[in-house]
């Protein structure tokens, strides 16, 4: 990725006097990780998330991911307070973060220190930061600025400072709204961006302002990009991919699931404000009317689920949006909705934990709380998705699975995935996507409200408006006639039935296809979010000669069959994963009380074999460079222990 | 009723519900609970507007009181204990056709529940909601309650009820856009029938607080004021409850008070020496939420696959 540096020469802007010569001939590369940072409320995330969507339009491959500080106006100047985003962008799909990135464009000088403590870039990385600080009042100020470019150049950074608020007071006279404006045309023209597309998204930005406010950023953008022009050398081009046979659309996961749910045809959500999984309800705060939906904001978290349980029970499939910790305070009322059979779709974004945790910050932590959170046992589907796609699409097999098994599903995304952008083939919606109008025809009186089919435990389901199927639904042991009964058998039989519906849904799932050879040293599995992480890291492994491959679950309760067939290929097996784990090597840790990461815990249930894990909870989305260091360290200790 | 319609003719296929249509298994409350002259004044109230009982939905949490549902033969919803008026709300957001009752005990909708009790308040969906005040929890067999009088004994409170009980009337009545507010006692049957109806017949949520007889482990709320009438003022007025001939000379103490006074009503709450009896406020004009909940429940499938499909285009590359 980094061929191309030592063709860099930013110019030192100090000795700029005359105009330079215009460098047209654009570097052809192949993709480029760029990061954008700046304090809270200066827009970095727009300009980034602007650059990800035009790069998308012009048929790149691209994958975001935002640096979100935890307050909404953390201290200016702050290391905490960093925010921004990191685009990729490829000449073909890219399906993760990446490493380190290429070029960083910094408002400041302590946004960068705090990516620098992320290890977010090496010495190949480009710098271009505002030089405004170098000149400021303030002589702490100054003090701070000079201190960090010393502070950099030890860690072997080449910054390169630019007068963006220099040129910026140039166009407008208070640049902190707009400077990120300006960056995004250096961007564009760095990246031989289309100008035209660019000025147009722009304008989409800013079409609830007033058209004076749109011009000045046209102004900002432009006068950034001939600022690129005049000044820096840096000068590339990334080829698109092969025009794709489909229409495209690019959006983050949480549009995502919220377009999911307007084509599943459900008509309900309710939830609760949490980061991050909120973005999914504005979004449908502004577009679920044009379906017909409504979105309830609850009094709490367990009211959401209570509303989002009664429109079930009366018919209307709905939903609830959350994360970690409304998933602790719904989980009372989903062990009700597997107890009573109701259908209900539960999205949970998941964030970093326990308790408050890292609330915008990614992490793959509620698996358990999910799949063992209710008290008794209390069988429920568990899906993830793995691509902003899958937000989409597993909504709507979300709603079909809760109806027609009559239980409570879990869509389990997390942060990476809801604030990520990604482009995917439009989805051609079809209309027996669709919830089906309630039916209100007279139920068979003979059939009893639960009457479960002994093989699979399904059964039909009565809905207020029936006339004969009056039942009373309730969350105590109760037989076939949904009658409360404390007898000896009738619990273990309800339970039996419940349990029995995951079986049969699992006979109906096919094994996961393996990514590799189907056999070898070692197999890699993982799920969610990290799916591009981990192919593109076994990649690389592959490529320097190991036999490793790896699978990617989308099923977690009931899991895909053929799990431990597919394991025994392999002479060893691990899980790659955001959440906890205790390291092998490390005080009082053993065989016995390590603890294992939550999909390893599960697997090493399921299958019986000694599946071993890594996993790691920093908060960030994980890089493919890191993880195929991990599994070939891991491959090699292995084969030197033997 | 009765099947008639107005040129004296019965047609044939026409439904006509009689008690035993509504009434389903032979309830397991104790003797002399006062759960069961509320069930009984419930049943007539169905009969009386002849609901059909497959539109019907009785919600309820858990306690005592919240069994009610298995009594009815009607749709019903036990779900979890404090949690009745969230589900009855999802219940009722997108079928305005059914006919939706909540009943709840005081530990149910006063404590685990309280967040709700307000918030549904507010929301005031159209529903009846009926609290089954003993003043103690029964189910689980006399703990402490927010409303057991102070110094009362109970199993948490061996050494008597150590704080002042909480006064869900004017809680109530200071919830934004409440509608209806009644109190009533569950030994004055006819009385109670009439606060029923007239609940079941306001449009939004009907509140009723039901003074109810547990004569198994409350005996102060109960016998005492059963048999001190003094203590009781019935509230008249020509927008209030009807009162039926016979009780009126029931109370001594009597006021005219009208529904759509909120100072008189938060006054007559406030008074702690008489326990108002009837309608205390009215507002028939308080925004209905389930107006809202219940948008685009005409959208055809062509609507929604436009309505998608221009959503997503505007994601389009
Ligand atoms: C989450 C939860 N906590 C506690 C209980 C136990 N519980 C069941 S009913 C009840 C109190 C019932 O009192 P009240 O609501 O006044 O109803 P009553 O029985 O008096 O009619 C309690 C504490 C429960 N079922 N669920
Ligand atoms: S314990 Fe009290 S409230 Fe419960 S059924 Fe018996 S008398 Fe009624
Ligand atoms: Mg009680």
């Amino acid at each position: 990725m980094n061929e191309a540096s030592e063709l860099i020469a930013v110019k030192q802007i100090d000795n700029v006097v005359e105009e330079l010569p215009v460098r047209d001939t654009a570097i052809a590369i192949r993709e480029h990780i760029v990061e954008i940072v700046s304090d809270s409320g200066e827009g970095a995330q727009k300009c980034g998330q602007t650059l990800g969507i035009l790069s998308a339009k012009m048929g790149n491959g691209v994958w975001t991911v935002e640096i979100i500080p935890a307050e909404i106006q953390p201290p200016a100047r702050t290391p905490d307070g960093a925010s921004g985003i990191r685009v990729r962008i490829g000449d073909s799909p890219m399906t993760n973060t990446g490493n380190d990135a290429d070029l960083v464009v910094a408002f400041n000088e302590q946004v960068l220190r705090s990516r620098i403590g992320s290890h977010a870039y090496n010495d190949q990385t480009v710098v271009l930061l505002d030089n405004m600080w170098a000149s400021d009042s303030d002589e702490k100020i100054r003090n701070q600025y000079a201190d960090a470019l010393l502070e950099f150049a030890e860690c072997g950074l080449t910054v390169h400072e630019l007068p963006i608020q220099e040129e910026c007071l140039k166009v407008v006279p208070d640049p902190r709204k707009g400077k990120n404006m300006f960056v995004l045309g250096l961007l564009c023209h760095i990246y031989s961006r289309d100008t035209e597309k660019a000025l147009a998204e722009i304008s989409k930005i800013f079409a609830r302002k007033s058209a004076k406010v749109v011009e000045s950023n046209h102004a900002l953008f432009n006068a950034g990009y001939a600022y690129a022009q005049r000044h820096i050398e840096i000068h590339y081009e990334i080829a698109a991919h092969s025009e794709p046979d489909h229409r495209m659309v690019v959006m983050n996961g949480n549009q995502a699931v919220g377009l999911g749910i307007m084509a599943s045809g459900m008509e309900l959500v309710a939830m609760y404000p949490i980061t991050p999984a909120t973005s999914a309800s504005h979004f449908l705060a502004d577009e679920f009317h044009s379906v017909g939906g409504f979105v309830h904001q609850a009094e709490d978290e367990i009211a959401a689920a209570g509303f989002a349980i009664g429109a079930s029970y009366a018919g209307k499939t709905a939903c609830t949006i959350t994360s970690g910790p409304g998933i602790a305070l719904k989980t009372e009322m989903i062990g009700l909705a597997c107890m009573a059979e109701i259908p209900l779709v539960i999205i949970d974004v998941q964030r970093g934990g326990p308790s408050t945790g890292l609330p915008t910050k990614v992490e793959q932590s509620d698996l358990l709380a999910t799949l063992f959170g209710a008290p008794g046992d209390s069988p429920k589907i568990i899906l993830a998705a793995a691509t902003i796609s899958d937000c989409f699409h597993f909504v709507i097999l979300a709603r079909k699975l809760a109806e027609s098994f009559r239980i409570p599903v879990f869509l389990l995304s997390d942060a990476n995935l809801a604030t990520g952008v990604q482009p995917f083939e439009r989805p051609e919606v079809a209309d027996d996507w669709f919830a089906a109008p309630i039916d209100q025809s007279p139920w068979d009186p003979k059939v009893l409200a639960y009457d479960w089919d002994e093989e699979t435990g399904l059964s039909a389901r009565p809905i207020p408006g029936m006339r004969g199927g009056e039942y009373v639904l309730t969350g105590l042991a109760h037989n076939r006639n949904a009658k409360i009964a404390y007898d000896a058998t009738t619990n273990q039989v309800g339970s039996t039935m419940r349990s029995r519906k995951l079986a049969a849904l699992a006979d109906t799932l096919s094994p996961p296809e393996v990514h590799g050879d189907p056999e070898g040293d070692m197999l890699v599995i993982g799920w969610g979010s990290t799916l591009g992480t981990i192919e593109e890291a076994v990649d690389v492994a592959r490529e320097n000669g190991h036999k490793v491959s790896c699978i990617h679950l989308r099923f977690l309760s009931p899991l895909e069959p053929g799990l431990r067939e597919i394991c025994s290929r392999f002479k060893q097996v691990m899980t790659i994963e955001l959440n906890y784990s205790d390291e092998i090597h490390a005080s009082y840790i053993n065989g016995e009380t390590r603890r294992y990461a939550q999909l390893a815990q599960l697997l090493r249930a399921h299958t019986l074999l000694d599946i071993d894990c890594w996993s790691a909870v920093y908060g960030n989305p994980l890089q493919p460079g890191k993880i195929s260091r991990v599994i070939i360290d891991r491959v090699i200790e292995v084969e030197g222990g033997k | 009723m009765f099947g008639l319609k107005s040129d004296w003719s019965v047609k044939a296929n026409d439904r006509y519900f009689t008690l035993d249509d509504y009434s389903a298994a032979e309830p397991r409350w104790c003797t002399g609970c006062g759960d069961l002259a509320i069930l009984a004044s419930v049943h007539k109230v169905c009969r009386e507007n002849q609901l059909l009982p497959e539109n019907t939905v009785s919600v309820s949490g858990i306690g005592c009181s919240s069994r009610l549902p298995h009594y009815m033969k009607t749709y019903g919803f036990h779900g979890l204990h404090g949690r009745a008026l969230p589900v009855a709300c999802g219940v009722k957001s997108r079928r305005l056709d059914l006919d939706v009752w909540v009943a709840t005990g005081d530990g149910d909708c006063f404590s685990i529940g309280a967040g709700h009790w307000i918030h549904a308040l507010r929301y005031n969906m159209d529903m009846t909601v009926l609290v089954f005040d003993n003043g103690i929890y029964g189910l689980t067999k006399k703990q402490t309650s927010p409303t057991t009088p102070e110094a009362y004994q109970t199993n948490t409170h061996p050494g008597g009820a150590v704080l002042p009980p909480l006064n869900p009337l004017t809680i109530t009545l200071g919830v934004t856009n409440i509608s209806f507010v009644a109190q009533v006692v569950d030994w004055n049957t006819p009385l109670l029938y009439e606060t029923i109806k007239a609940a079941h017949a306001h449009k939004g949520t009907s509140f009723v607080r039901i003074v109810q007889r547990c004569p198994v482990f409350m005996d102060v709320m109960n016998d005492e004021l059963m048999d001190d009438p003094a203590r009781f003022l019935l509230l008249n007025h020509e927008q209030g409850i009807p009162v039926p001939d016979g009780v009126s000379k029931m109370f001594e103490s009597q006021a005219d008070h009208d529904p759509n006074d909120l100072s008189a009503a938060l006054g007559l709450a406030n008074d702690r020496t008489k326990i108002p009896v009837g309608l205390l406020y009215r507002n028939p004009d308080a925004g209905i939420y389930n107006e809202l909940s219940s948008q685009g429940l005409d959208f055809t499938s062509e609507d929604k696959l436009a309505g998608v499909n221009e959503a997503l285009d505007k994601f389009l590359i």
